[in-house]
């Protein structure tokens, strides 16, 4: 089965996401592990896209890439001092660490194959991406925000979400903000 | 096109590589970095799922919303919470947190 464009477009931005990943959790400068982080958040956002989630992409772009990633590099620049340390920045449980991630790992593929064939041939259910009808993808987009206040629906967490954003910046503003003691 | 177990498949790689990292890692922001990894690979699995399941239905968009909303929180949280130990502790890696200890 040659693999179709739509494949390599997902098997190319896989593999970057992965090595990205991959250097996330490996590199000893927590500068670059977090420019890794930048560019792994760009490979998802290319995998919703992929996904026909158009609102979730660049809601990824702006919340992860945007937000979070320079909330990240913001800390990792206050404890700078620490980061160019020359120990080592694996603990000593990363023999086990990498075991049970691999564990983790095997125990997913078996049971996804388990499932849903892992190299299916054409036909079989799920070998490629549902077929919906004209306009619903783009509807999707007015779905999800009909969805978000109506009373059947998400309202409850919707607000909740809100909430807890809230309580989250003022908790996070009373966690960080200098003791008396400290301001001399 | 593209079958579904590819994105599931992804979405393993990326959970198992934040596992790890989560683990291994002796640095706190380093830990909470692979953390986002996670919530990323659990939110391609609800895209995944809602576009070849529930097309028809926003159900995994709003939950993948609601992760990513929640991952904002925590990462705002989490980093409010390193900058406060490493004033008091000087210190950000994780061992060295041992104020509950004994």
């Amino acid at each position: 089965m040659d693999p179709t464009i739509d494949q390599i477009i997902f098997l190319i931005v896989s593999i970057l996401t992965l090595g990205a990943g991959f250097v996330v959790v490996t590199n000893r400068n927590l500068l670059y592990s977090a420019l890794a982080m930048m560019a792994s958040f760009l490979g998802v956002a290319a995998i919703y896209v992929l996904l026909d989630a158009g609102f979730l992409a660049a809601a990824q772009l702006l919340v992860y890439i945007g937000a979070i990633s320079i909330l990240v590099i913001f800390a990792i620049m206050m404890t700078r001092r620490l980061m160019q340390s020359t120990e080592t920045s694996f603990n000593a449980q990363w023999g086990m660490g990498i075991f049970t991630a691999l564990v983790v790992f095997g125990l997913f593929v078996a049971v996804i194959g388990n499932f849903w064939p892992l190299a299916p041939a054409a036909g079989q259910p799920l070998a490629s991406g549902t077929a919906v009808p004209d306009g619903m993808l783009q509807d999707s987009i007015a779905a999800l925000g009909r969805a978000f206040v109506s009373v059947d629906a998400f309202v409850i967490p919707f607000e909740l979400a809100s909430v807890m954003l809230l309580a989250a910046m003022v908790g996070a503003i009373l966690v960080a903000w200098p003791k008396a003691e400290d301001e001399v | 096109m593209i079958p579904l177990s590819w994105y599931l498949l992804l979405a393993a790689a990326l959970f198992s590589l934040g596992l790890y990292g989560v683990v291994a890692r002796r640095n706190t922001i380093a830990i909470l970095m692979a953390v986002e990894l996670m919530l990323n690979a659990v939110n391609i699995n609800l895209v995944a799922f809602w576009r070849y399941m529930t097309p028809d239905r926003p159900v995994g968009l709003a939950w993948a919303v609601f992760v990513l909303t929640v991952a904002a929180a925590e990462a705002a949280v989490g980093l409010a919470l390193v900058i406060s130990i490493y004033r008091s502790r000087d210190s950000v890696v994780a061992e060295e947190m041992d104020l509950l200890k004994n």
